[in-house]
């Protein structure tokens, strides 16, 4: 496993990595599945939207069409022309965001980037490191840190929920708009509570994923946009490091 | 027709898609408009879900306590064909329905013969591509019993169905042999209202709203998509809807 690889040349006991720089960067596995994730994530936001529009209104249980009240209205002239292209669009890159999601996800089981740069550690919740922590952020005082994964109790919550939650939940919720897949899974109009309900939390779900995609993008500016989308991507040298 | 032999043309149906499939590769787990690079996520989905719907499972039924107070009816709602207004004058009672192409026995049912087939009854979720749902009764003819009926030969791939107002879209006998797979004269207990496909509508539960053709005028047994139309398999394609809609 490539991830566990590269951390292992950086080894050190598990419990000073947190209070000691010692990450070498993102490993090449987190960087290629991100970058994945990144493109298929906005074709399927881009894709979603031209979905939605065809009939922007949400309801609640089983059935939900024009002449019956809707829980929200969308302000906006329903359009009917991008559903064609928006729908092949939304599946191939849900396809993407499937198999390079469950790439990540295995890997970061077995490599152990989960265990040890996701999972809060319990110093991290002592009460005035997470007070200063919460400060910081709600002031923008973002620390121009080294761009690995050596994340906060903050960054490490965001993530685990949107890997852990939101993702499964926008991928079930989508899957249970599909009259083929829940011929064979039922249950799943058990789970979201009817079709109709379903397709709500998959646009409020996504919504959250949006907002999770804003604040993202804003901490990566606020600690150097530049230095953490290069350690992102094409990763970091150590010589960029020492910098 | 007595019962074995109705099954023994099912068998030797699916037997023929089962065969095609083997000597043309994979062919049988593509979509026929696969070819682009967004075929590609089509023809994916198409293939996961013919291994999830392997045991060929049921769309949802519904009690009748379900059915939608006002089942939204959209696109061609009253067609300006001159013969088909001519046909619903006359309560349709001189209407045919030609099953004709890959069969040995090729037919014209009326709606009388139609109504004496082995009826069936479902109450079933319309799940529109737009984003929609609505819930409605249907009664009619399982479509494998029409298939049967006109003995469909083993080469046979394909059903397609021409509608009155231009439409035409095609099934293969996964889909077309699946019994809620339903040529519906009936619609919550009346019969089906001009607005919503007078006097058939097709209906293909597992599938998005658009392949449950309204105004079906004829069918069509083939081997062969490529060779009907515009090749594609269904009108829409060329509209960027995809053949397959199970999605």
């Amino acid at each position: 496993m490539p991830s566990s690889a590269l951390e292992a040349t950086g080894s050190q006991p598990d419990d000073r990595a947190a209070s000691i720089p010692t990450e070498r960067g993102h490993s090449r596995l987190v960087r290629i599945t991100h970058t994945l994730n990144s493109v298929s994530f906005v074709a399927l936001v881009v894709s979603g939207i031209a979905i939605l529009i065809a009939h922007p209104r949400l309801y609640w249980g089983e059935d939900g069409y024009f002449g019956l009240p809707a829980l929200f209205e969308f302000p906006i002239e329903t359009n009917l022309s991008h559903t064609g292209w928006g729908r092949s669009l939304h599946f191939l890159a849900a396809w993407v965001f499937v198999i390079n999601g469950v790439i990540y996800l295995v890997s970061g089981l077995v490599g152990r980037h989960f265990r040890r740069h996701l999972l809060p550690r319990r110093e991290e919740f002592a009460k005035p490191s997470l007070v200063a922590e919460i400060r910081n952020h709600l002031t923008l005082r973002i620390p121009r840190g080294g761009a690995g994964p050596r994340y906060s109790l903050l960054q490490k919550t965001a993530y685990l929920f949107v890997i852990f939650i939101l993702t499964p939940v926008m991928i079930l919720s989508g899957l249970t708009m599909s009259p083929a897949v829940t011929a064979a899974y039922p249950e799943l109009f058990t789970l979201f509570g009817g079709r109709q309900s379903a397709r709500t939390v998959h646009f409020l779900t996504s919504a959250g994923l949006v907002l999770f995609l804003a604040v993202h993008l804003l901490m990566v500016t606020l600690s150097g946009f530049r230095r953490q989308v290069r350690a992102m991507t094409v990763g970091v040298r150590s010589a960029d490091e020492e910098v | 027709m007595s019962e074995p032999l109705t099954r023994r043309q099912l068998l030797a149906a699916m037997a023929a898609v089962a065969g095609s499939a083997a000597l043309t590769g994979c062919q049988g787990f593509l979509p026929p408009t696969y070819g682009s690079l967004l075929g590609i996520g089509e023809a994916l989905t198409f293939a996961s879900h013919r291994v999830l719907l392997r045991k060929q499972p049921f769309a949802r039924e519904f009690d009748r306590g379900m059915i939608s107070a006002n089942f939204p009816a959209i696109n061609t709602v009253d067609p300006e064909d001159e013969e088909y207004q001519r046909l619903r004058a006359g309560g349709f009672a001189e209407w045919r329905l030609p099953v004709t192409g890959l069969v040995g026995k090729p037919l014209a049912l009326s709606l009388e013969m139609l109504r004496s087939m082995p009826a069936r009854t479902q109450v079933t979720q319309h799940n529109c591509e737009q984003g929609w749902s609505a819930i409605a009764e249907w009664t009619g003819v399982s479509l494998h019993h029409v298939l049967e009926a006109a003995a469909i030969r083993p080469e046979a791939r394909y059903v397609v169905f021409h509608c009155v107002d231009g439409w035409w879209d095609s099934l293969d006998m996964f889909d077309a042999l699946h019994p809620q797979t339903v040529l519906a004269y009936g619609m919550n207990g009346g019969d089906v209202p001009v607005k919503h496909g007078a006097p058939i509508r097709l209906r293909v539960e597992r599938q998005l709203g658009y392949k449950s053709l309204k105004f079906v005028k004829s069918i069509q047994v083939t081997d062969r998509i490529d060779q009907i139309e515009d090749g594609t398999g269904a009108m829409v394609v060329k509209y960027g809807y995809s053949w397959y809609a199970g999605i």
